[in-house]
This record gives C-alpha cells, structure tokens and sequence, in this order.
C-alpha cells in the first residue's frame, strides 16, 4: 500500500489548500497534469468492468425494492391474503404462485427485500466501524496496546459467527409488538458482536503497512499529532483492503440472517424477509417447491451481486493485478 | 520447534479462558429465564428452581460462577445437564458421528476441489476454467441451507440415490449426501484457490528451468508446479476441518443427523445451558488446537518457513 499514487492521493488537498491560499488568482490547474490518486484511478478502471456494471445494476435494483417496493408490486399489499389460494402455482394473476396462507409470493419476495438488505447494510457498518477502529489503534500504537487488543480479537475470532448469533439471538426472544427495527436491530448486534474481529485483522496488518512510510514520517517531524497523522494520513492510505472485504462481507451478513431466520433465530414473523419466507416454506417442499425457490433466488442473487462487486473493486484497487 | 510449540500453547490460554467465559456469560447471564418451559405448561415449583439455582451456582457472582466452574472444567469435568445426565457423556456419543462427517467433507474438498483447480488453471481462460469459475461463484453465493434443501429434494427425494434423512447409525452411505452440501462452499474456495496458485507457479521460473531442461510436461506440472501450489490449499483444508465440526450446525439440522451441531441447537433451543457451554468450550478447543497443528505442518512441508 506504499506505492506512490496512495502517498499522492494522501498529499494532493494538502498542496492544494497551500495553493489556495498563497494565490488564489491562479488559473485552476488542467486535471490532466494532477497525480491521479488511487480512488480516481481505480474509479476509471471500474467504470469499464463488466462485472462491476452488473453487479452494480442488480444492487441499484435492490436497492429500489428496499426503498420503494410498491413501484415493483403494483400497489398490491404483502399482508393482503386468500386462504382460498393456499398453495396454488404461479400463474399470469401471481407469477410466482401463492403461499401456504394464500399470500401472494412474487410481492412478498420484494416486500422480503427490506429487512434483508437493511440487516447487511448495518452489520456491515457496524462491524466495519467497531473493527476499523480497534485495529487503527492496534496497528498505529503497537506495543502492549497491540498485545490486548489482538488478544482480545482472538477470543471473539474463536467464537463462529453463526454459533454466537444462535446464542445472542435465543437470550432476546421476540414478543408480539416488536417492530421491524427492533427485529433487525438485535439481528445486526447478533452478527456484529462476533463479525468485527475479521474487519480488525485486515485493518491492523494494513495499517501496519503504512505506519513507517515516509509521508507518515514526514508529517509527524512536521508536528503533526497522531489523531491528525491517523485521520489525514494512515486512514485514507490503509482503508482500501477493508472496503473490498466489507463489500464481499455484506452478501455474506445477508447469508446469515437468512441461515438465522431459517433457523426460526433470527426476524420473526410478521417481519417479512428471505430467510423467514424459507423457513414457512420448508415444511411444504414436496408440494409446493416454488414456494423456496424464489425467495433462494432472490437471496442467491443479492449475496452474489455483493461478492461480484467486492470482487471488480478488489481488482481496480489492486496495482499488482492491472 | 519444541519452543515454538510450547509457545503457543502457552499463548492458547488466555484466549481460552477468554472465550469461554463469553460463552458461559452469554448463556447463564443474558436476560431470559432459564427455566422457562422446562416444567411443561405451569411455572416450575419453587424448591426446584431453588434446588437448580444452587446446583448451577446462579445465585453467585458471574465471575464467582465462572471461576467454580471453570475449576471443574480443568479436572475434566464438564457438569451435568438439566435432566442429570452429564455433559461429557453426551458429547461423546455426538462427536463421532460430526467427526466422520467432517472426515468425508474433507475427503470430497480434497479430490473434487484440487482436481477441479488444477482443470481449471491448466485451460486458463477456457471452457474449463469459465465452467468452473461460475460454478464455484453460484455455490459461493447459494447459502448451504438452500443447497441443503435443493440437494435433499433432488436427489433424496425425486432422484431416489440416496436415503434424504439420516438414520441413528449414520453410516457412510448415509452421510455421502449431507457431506457434500457442507463441503460445497469449501470446495469451491478449494478449487478457486488452487487455480489461482497453479496459474501463477506455472509462470514461474523454476517452472521454466524445468521444461528446458526437456523433462516432459507431465512430470513438469505433476512433479513441480502441482506440488508448490498445494502449499496454501494444504493449510486451508486444515483450517477447514475445524471450521466443519462447528459449522455442521445447518447440515445436520436439514439431514436429521444427531451430531454436535444437532446437539447443540438442541440445547439452544430447550437453554440446557449446561451442555451448550460445553459443546462450544470442546469446540473451540478443537478449533484452536487443529489451527496450530497446520502452523506446524506449514513449517515441514515448505521448507522455506522456520520457526525459531
């Protein structure tokens, strides 16, 4: 992470301002003769992978039935059901059929989307701000505050990630009247608790990295204190590996809340997400197979479009692999 | 070497005691009654919840609790459960069964994922390499429950090949099907992993040396490049069989297998906090100690690394 354009991207609005300042008359500089930074450069390698564009537009959709599911069901309404139509196969009325009580598949699949994406957008947050943070100051301080901080992320790296969900998960039952952000909010501590020590590894080893570079050298004989070494220097220089696996970690967190809900653990009824719309579905397998498979679709394919982002983003931020 | 090991060992301690005392917080101190439900449709009598309470030391100091039991943990005493029967004894008769499971899910990541990486690397950029590239992204995102359910509805129960439940013996034959769905998400970081190794050994120069020396391209890809790339993967496998015997939760939850995973959602389920402390205290034991087994083996068979 040393390499010129990353200490380039980390000086550029430092000169910047200087210049500013000494002459404000000046004619703005022509980008061409600016050092690109490793974002911008990585920016325009993204822009023509195919993956990215992909998995970009699938996470635009998604993102569209998270905020807007209406748009995408017609104004129909997830809870509006007909035991009359229990069970019954897709057709032209219900394209992906109907469920066990008779509530229409298709809209309740992009009703499910909601929770899910929410509990991978913020177990993602969190275990990315509560990793990044501890593994800064492991990575930055070293010495005794390194040992307890790597030891204390080796004891919650032993726990497995679904093991303690389970085990969080079954001390806080849910009662009739807690909402949705409740629900998702004790699903996103679950993973968090225990999914932070991986966020922490990455970001202590890549700080390390930096943390003897010259311009981390440069600016700390220039006076400066570590919180703005931290902030302006070894942060915007080591954060790069962290967002790739955040990104790749954010189909994986959508993954197990649904293995939770499956496991009857996680969002209960009358949340509606993927993972508990397989869970009402398993008992019917035999029946009414379309039931599981289109929320499994649905859910493969969020968890896949993350992983393929994570991975057009790995590709642009790494110089060796260009 | 000997210092290197005793070393860690050493260092395994505090993570240990670490570990399971969140463990043993997180199930006797977390919010809930542990007696909920255990007495049928009434609320448990007093002097039973008395009697329990002070069996398991409840009305102690968490650290207080802790501590006693931790002092019966270290005499290899890992206390009894609700119902009397006592923790050990119910391990021992579920681990064999995740073991052998865990056993063939190595064997099928094994055979299947590096023969499917060394393909894969050897038609870079084919039909091949492309066929399972996509492959191994589709398994990756497909959570193991659906593979679970797609794999015990196609071939247990349309196809017929093999029985789609488990039965209390859990033979071989029996355990083909269910290994296979929790070996799948490793098979393919197996198979993705060795591809990327081998394309890149082949490139090398000693690769080179070796087919100007004339040797031919079967002993050059067998004898050489193959054998390097293995390095990584090796230690990836091993890692991976701890990670099975906790992981088969799922697997063993659709199979019906009673193995540790199935005992322990069990106790989840019915909070005999008893035995899922010491599920999860054997567990990570396992865990911990197949990971610095690797770190060994690492050092003999690359002959580059050392340990002081």
């Amino acid at each position: 992470m040393s390499d010129p354009n990353a200490s380039a991207a980390a000086a550029a609005p430092e000169t910047v301002e200087a210049e500013t300042f000494q002459g404000a008359d000046l004619p703005p500089q022509p980008g061409s003769e600016k050092p690109r930074s490793l974002w911008s450069d990585a920016w325009r390698e993204l822009r023509t992978s195919k993956i990215f564009i992909i998995s970009a537009i699938l996470i635009f959709i998604f993102l569209i039935m998270t905020v807007f599911p209406q748009l995408l069901t017609f104004g129909k309404d997830p809870y509006t059901c007909d035991l009359k139509l229990s069970r019954m196969g897709p057709s032209s009325a219900a394209w992906f059929g109907y469920d066990n009580n008779g509530c229409d598949v298709y809209t309740r699949t992009i009703y499910g989307a909601k929770a899910s994406i929410m509990v991978g957008i913020f177990a993602t947050g969190f275990t990315m701000l509560l990793g990044g943070f501890v593994g800064v100051m492991a990575g930055f301080f070293g010495g005794w505050i390194d040992s307890i901080l790597s030891r204390l992320t080796d004891i919650f790296f032993g726990i497995p990630l679904l093991l303690g969900g389970i085990l969080v998960l079954s001390s806080f039952p849910s009662s009739e009247n807690t909402n949705l952000y409740q629900e998702v909010g004790k699903v996103v501590l679950a993973l968090g608790i225990l999914g932070w020590t991986s966020m922490t590894r990455i970001m202590r080893s890549s700080v390390i990295q930096v943390r003897n570079a010259d311009f981390v050298v440069a600016a700390r004989a220039l006076g400066a204190t570590s919180g703005r070494v931290i902030r302006k220097h070894v942060v915007p220089n080591s954060l790069a590996p962290l967002i790739v696996v955040a990104t790749i970690s954010l189909g994986g967190y959508i993954g197990a809340e649904a293995t939770l809900s499956f496991l009857g653990l996680g969002l209960q009824p009358p949340v509606i997400s993927w993972g508990t719309m397989i869970n009402d579905a398993q008992p019917y397998i035999r029946v009414a197979p379309f039931m599981l498979f289109f929320p499994a679709f649905f859910l493969s394919v969020a968890v896949l479009s993350f992983i393929m982002l994570g991975d057009a983003v790995r590709e642009a931020l790494d110089p060796k692999l260009r | 070497m000997g210092r290197y090991t005793i070393r860690r060992l050493l260092q395994m301690i505090p993570v240990i005691i670490g570990t399971t005392f969140i463990i043993y917080a997180m199930v006797w101190a977390l919010p809930g009654d542990p007696f909920a439900g255990k007495c049928g449709d009434r609320p448990c009598p007093a002097s039973y919840v008395a009697e329990m309470r002070n069996k398991f030391n409840l009305d102690d100091p968490l650290p207080v609790q802790y501590g006693k039991y931790l002092v019966n943990l270290v005499q290899g005493n890992f206390g009894e459960s609700f119902s009397g029967r006592t923790v050990w004894s119910e391990i021992a008769q579920a681990f064999p069964v995740t073991f052998r499971l865990a056993l063939i899910a190595i064997l099928i990541e094994i055979v299947i994922g590096i023969s499917a990486g060394v393909l894969a690397a050897l038609n870079r950029a084919g039909f091949w390499d492309n066929l399972i590239l996509i492959t191994t992204l589709i398994v990756i995102s497909i959570p193991v429950f659906v593979i679970g359910f797609l794999a015990q509805f196609t071939f247990g129960i349309k196809l017929g090949w093999f029985p789609p439940t488990v039965g209390p013996n859990a033979t071989v034959y029996e355990l083909i099907l269910p290994a296979f769905v929790l070996a799948s998400l490793s098979l393919a970081y197996v198979a993705r992993l060795m591809r990327g190794n081998l394309a890149e050994n082949l490139r090398a120069d000693y690769v080179r040396t070796a087919t100007s020396k004339g040797l031919s391209r079967r002993r050059v890809i067998g004898r050489h490049a193959v054998r390097n790339s293995l390095i990584p993967v090796v230690t990836f496998i091993g890692a991976d069989f701890g990670a099975l015997l906790g992981g088969a939760i799922v697997t063993e939850g659709i199979f019906n297998i009673r193995g540790i995973g199935g005992l322990l959602y069990l106790s989840i389920r019915t909070r005999e906090g008893a035995t899922v402390v010491g599920v999860v205290t054997v567990l990570v034991l396992v865990f911990l100690l197949v990971n610095l087994l690797v770190d060994i083996l690492y050092g003999a068979i690359d002959p580059r690394i050392r340990y002081e």
